[in-house]
């Protein structure tokens, strides 16, 4: 269920995350209900991601890095 | 004087918000806030590969849909490693035909077990006791389940105990003995001499004043 695999690349769920907040999807709620994935695992995905680079936080809000957006 | 210590080890107690953590699961390292929002069961099992727990496993398992559709998450916890847990719900799914949906804590370190007091030395030194703790949104602890090594849980009355503590919420009522799901709840004792004297006019079934049961 991790979000970025020891090669630092994002998984499938990870992936899956990015592309919701390629959508425009950004609160952990609405990447939930974008991917159909429950609300713990999107918050615990979100911060491996961030800890990848993957993306950036403000607040609650979340958004796609230039690494993140290199990986789509 | 080391026993005296693990015997005065702080226990969540009910009403009490629960202790924040941050541990290794079969799902990923997740902590305690990231289910805020959402109802929690999060229960321990003395060990992986043990014919009790494995029966529990199952059954948790098999409840899990109906959990989920009271917006409900579930949480394993042991004193063994992710390796033993992914192995043991591998084994379930293999010999068994069970999927296990949920996220296990592998509290090998027992940080997460101390916090919340399920390591019992009169019953185990080293192995995590059958509780079950009940979590509501706000991450407040709404009921403590203790079960000793040799007894299986009961998952009807961990589905009836969620039923019984959501309607509490929902309708500001207490749920009597033996209460299920559509029974009649009871009406929260009066506070004053008014009240119970209003209460009698308020369409509820009374045996007296001090015992009131409506529909919810």
């Amino acid at each position: 269920m991790a979000c970025v695999s020891p090669d630092g690349k994002p998984t499938e769920s990870g992936l899956a995350m990015l592309a919701a907040l390629n959508a425009g999807k950004s609160s952990p709620e609405d990447i939930a209900a974008e991917t159909g994935r429950p609300l713990f695992r999107v918050r615990s995905g979100l911060r491996e991601l961030l800890g990848a680079g993957l993306v950036s936080e403000d607040g609650e809000s979340f958004a796609l890095t230039e690494q993140g957006k290199a990986v789509l | 004087m080391e026993e005296q210590m693990e015997q005065v080890v702080a226990m969540p107690r009910l009403g009490e918000k629960a202790p924040e953590f941050e541990a290794p699961t079969t799902h990923g390292m997740l902590k305690l806030s990231d289910f805020k929002g959402s109802w929690l069961i999060m229960f321990s099992h003395p060990a992986d590969f043990t014919p009790v727990c494995t029966t529990e496993f199952m059954a948790f398992a098999e409840i899990f849909p109906e959990l989920q559709k009271r917006g409900v998450e579930l949480l394993g916890l042991s004193v063994d490693s992710i390796t033993a847990h992914i192995a043991w719900v591998r084994n379930i799914e293999e010999k068994m035909g069970v999927k296990i949906p949920f996220p296990v804590i592998a509290d090998l370190s027992k940080d997460v077990s101390t916090k919340f007091g399920m390591v019992h030395p009169g019953q185990s030194k080293t192995e995590t006791v059958r509780t079950v703790f009940v979590i509501d949104p706000n991450q407040v602890i709404r009921l403590i389940l203790y079960y000793p090594l040799s007894t299986g849980r009961n998952m009807a009355e961990i589905l009836r105990v969620v039923d019984a503590l959501q309607t509490t919420d929902a309708n500001g009522v207490a749920t009597p003995a033996n209460w299920q799901p559509g029974d009649m709840a009871i009406v929260p004792p009066p506070q004053t001499q008014e009240s119970a004297e209003e209460r009698l006019k308020q369409g509820y079934e009374c045996v007296d004043w001090y015992l009131c049961r409506k529909k919810v």
